[in-house]
């Protein structure tokens, strides 16, 4: 097989059976949607065009738990956890280096692959040790809920790591911006026009990658241990290593959120840890439809323009509205709302098409 | 050798505090768990719950051990209430009950929140303290080890000496033969959440006199409960208790070292290390060795 064949095969890979979405409609409906996105800045304020960067930066830990959660079947609660890892490396790195010469992107990397490490690590008791199901679900909650009640204590100058203050409750602040090194200065990323085709950019890449990547034989061998761990360990597959990785790369995700975050509001505090901030995302996932990708992405974008809304309207109910639509969604729509959905119309459209070519 | 025998009474008053702690904080998660495989991650508001109602009662002018009590009831009352309308859908999808229940956790740390502000005047702790060598210690803690070694008494007796534990545990054990049986098969779930929700609620009532109470006070102890629960395993007795027990010395001994966080952080560690070893928990391990 040549190179440029196995390119192809790959890219084929970007539908399949575990996701929804494909043929020409899908594809039409996804790049008018990509074109919307880009020529959004020209007809938005700088704030509206920061604010949905925002709402973009969480779309990676969310996209990050449907590979954990929803195809691999692993209940992991604590993906704040990395974020908030990868949040105060950042942080840490890029104060003491700062942004000069591309260095943030360092500091970005490094956060993204001590998350990914951190992950490894946790990952290799939990699931060398065969940990699944609810307990899974509890010691992650329990690492992140711990690593909150950690950073919270680290006031006062004795925490610091260089120049890097920790700050404790009231969180670290001060670091600088992303920044893109550029022929005639180094290109700012800024809550703004850049930043916004930047977040973007990545986020289009992530989702292409992570369908290729459910898509094929990894994503398939997860799909098998979620349906059944039992029958894929008879087939002969290390399960253990599968979880792992996906528990990996999701992290991993989850820390790249977090460096986004803090790049975009220089700012991170320990309650990004906390018991609230380790729910939202499983809301986000659930609701959307955590077994698809375009469910997860599209769920957690309507949820959180939803959630600030309520916050605006009526701060304190927010959370609690949250915690309704969680337990409704598991209780009336146990597959997520829009994957419902999806399946819904995907159905009757194939029955229609089915009637009229008489199969 | 004076002071040894100081330091050794300080280090088992330390050790049998955290001991307490964990077996309150964690029987109710536990009695729920190991009977329905169910993780009720609203066990914290559970004891928000009882450590509010026990609190207003106090403040009200009963007396502590009724507030505690009541604290109890009013606890156990709303689990049952929220096993019928939300857990009991879920049965046969164990792993969604996990994610309800946090729905629930949420909402009822917002709403009490919104409800009854960001905190509420405690109660202070009764007793007064004594004196043992150069160090003083508080007479309650002796109450709530005394509280933590009868809840597990209690709960032995109700498990193997009554016709209610007789009948949970048939249930546990092959749900569909207890129910040919002839065993009402839904009351016995919904009496053992609710049991598991009183438990939680106790807690929350004893400890009331000795926290500051805000909204998210729940957190503080869903922690404990988590890793007690995990390496204890499905068995509240062969499980929780002697977990409760290795975790209280582990945590004593780190936090006379390091401090209260070390204690915290070491026993998670310890928890993923043990799992790793013995991933059915304790109570499976000691099952498996019986066999």
């Amino acid at each position: 097989m040549t190179a440029g064949n196995r390119l192809a095969n790959t890219i084929r890979l970007i539908e399949g059976p575990q996701t929804l979405g494909r043929g020409k409609a899908f594809w039409s409906i996804f790049a008018l949607v990509i074109l919307a996105a880009c020529l959004y800045p020209l007809f938005a304020d700088g704030y509206d065009v920061g604010n949905n960067v925002y709402f973009f930066n969480w779309v990676f830990m969310a996209l990050g738990l449907s590979l954990i959660w929803g195809y691999g079947g692993s209940l992991s609660f604590g993906q704040t956890a990395f974020f908030g890892v990868a949040s105060y490396t950042y942080g840490v790195i890029s104060i003491n280096f700062g942004d000069a010469y591309g260095l943030t992107l360092f500091a970005l990397l490094g956060s993204v692959g001590l998350a990914a490490l951190f992950a490894a690590v946790l990952g290799y008791f939990l699931f060398f040790g065969r940990i699944s199901g609810v307990f899974l679900g509890i010691v992650t909650l329990s690492v992140t809920l711990v690593l909150e009640r950690f950073m919270a204590q680290t006031a006062g100058p004795d925490w610091r790591i260089g120049s890097a203050r920790l700050n404790g409750f009231n969180g670290m602040g001060g670091m600088p911006s992303l920044t893109i090194p550029w022929f005639g200065g180094d290109i700012v990323l800024f809550p703004d026009v850049p930043l916004y085709y930047v977040t973007l950019g990545l986020l289009v890449v992530v989702y292409l990658a992570l369908r290729i990547l459910v898509n094929s034989r990894f994503g398939n061998v997860l799909v098998a241990i979620r349906e059944n761990p039992q029958r894929a360990e008879m087939l002969g597959y290390d399960i253990r290593m599968y979880q792992l990785a996906a528990f990996v790369i999701g992290s991993a995700l989850a820390g790249l959120s977090g460096v986004l975050y803090t790049s975009w509001g220089n700012y991170i505090t320990p309650s990004s840890m906390g018991m609230t901030a380790a729910a939202l995302p499983i809301v986000w996932v659930a609701v959307g439809g955590r077994a698809d990708l375009t469910t997860t992405l599209l769920g957690t974008l309507l949820v959180l323009a939803g959630f600030q809304a309520l916050t605006i309207h009526g701060s304190q109910y927010a959370l609690v509205v949250m915690g309704f639509l969680l337990v409704l969604t598991v209780l009336l729509a146990p597959t997520g709302l829009i994957y419902g959905l999806a399946a819904f119309v995907l159905k009757q459209v194939r029955r229609a098409r089915g009637i009229r070519e008489g199969v | 050798m004076i002071n040894f025998l100081y330091d050794l009474f300080s280090f088992v008053y330390q050790a049998g505090d955290a001991f307490a702690f964990l077996v309150l904080s964690a029987c109710g998660l536990a009695v729920i768990f190991g009977m329905m495989g169910v993780i009720n991650l609203a066990h914290g508001e559970f004891i928000l719950c009882g450590a509010y109602v026990c609190s207003w009662c106090t403040r009200s002018g009963m007396p502590l051990p009724l507030s505690i009590l009541v604290a109890a009831v009013v606890a156990g009352a709303v689990g049952m209430l929220i096993e019928r309308v939300i857990i009991r859908p879920l049965y046969d999808r164990p792993l969604d009950t996990i994610v309800a229940t946090w729905g629930v956790s949420m909402i009822a740390t917002q709403g009490t929140l919104i409800l009854l502000g960001s905190t509420m005047p405690g109660t202070g702790t009764p007793f007064g303290s004594f004196m043992v060598g150069p160090y003083s210690y508080s007479i309650y803690r002796l109450v709530l080890m005394a509280a933590a070694a009868a809840t597990l008494a209690i709960l032995w007796l109700a498990f193997t000496k009554t016709h209610f534990g007789i009948l949970a545990r048939a249930t546990i054990q092959v749900p569909h033969m207890a129910k040919a049986l002839g065993v009402n098969t839904s009351v016995v779930y919904s009496l053992t959440f609710g049991l598991g929700a009183a438990l939680a609620g106790l807690a929350g009532g004893l400890y009331a006199p000795t926290m500051t109470l805000v909204p998210t006070m729940g957190s503080a102890f869903v922690v404990e409960a988590f890793v007690t629960v995990v390496i204890g395993g499905a068995d509240v007795f062969l499980g929780t208790a002697p977990a409760a027990a290795i975790l209280g010395i582990v945590k004593a001994g780190l936090t006379s070292w390091q401090g209260q966080l070390a204690g915290q952080i070491g026993m998670l560690i310890a928890v993923i290390i043990v799992i790793r070893i013995l991933p059915r928990g304790i109570s499976g391990w000691i099952l498996r060795e019986r066999a």
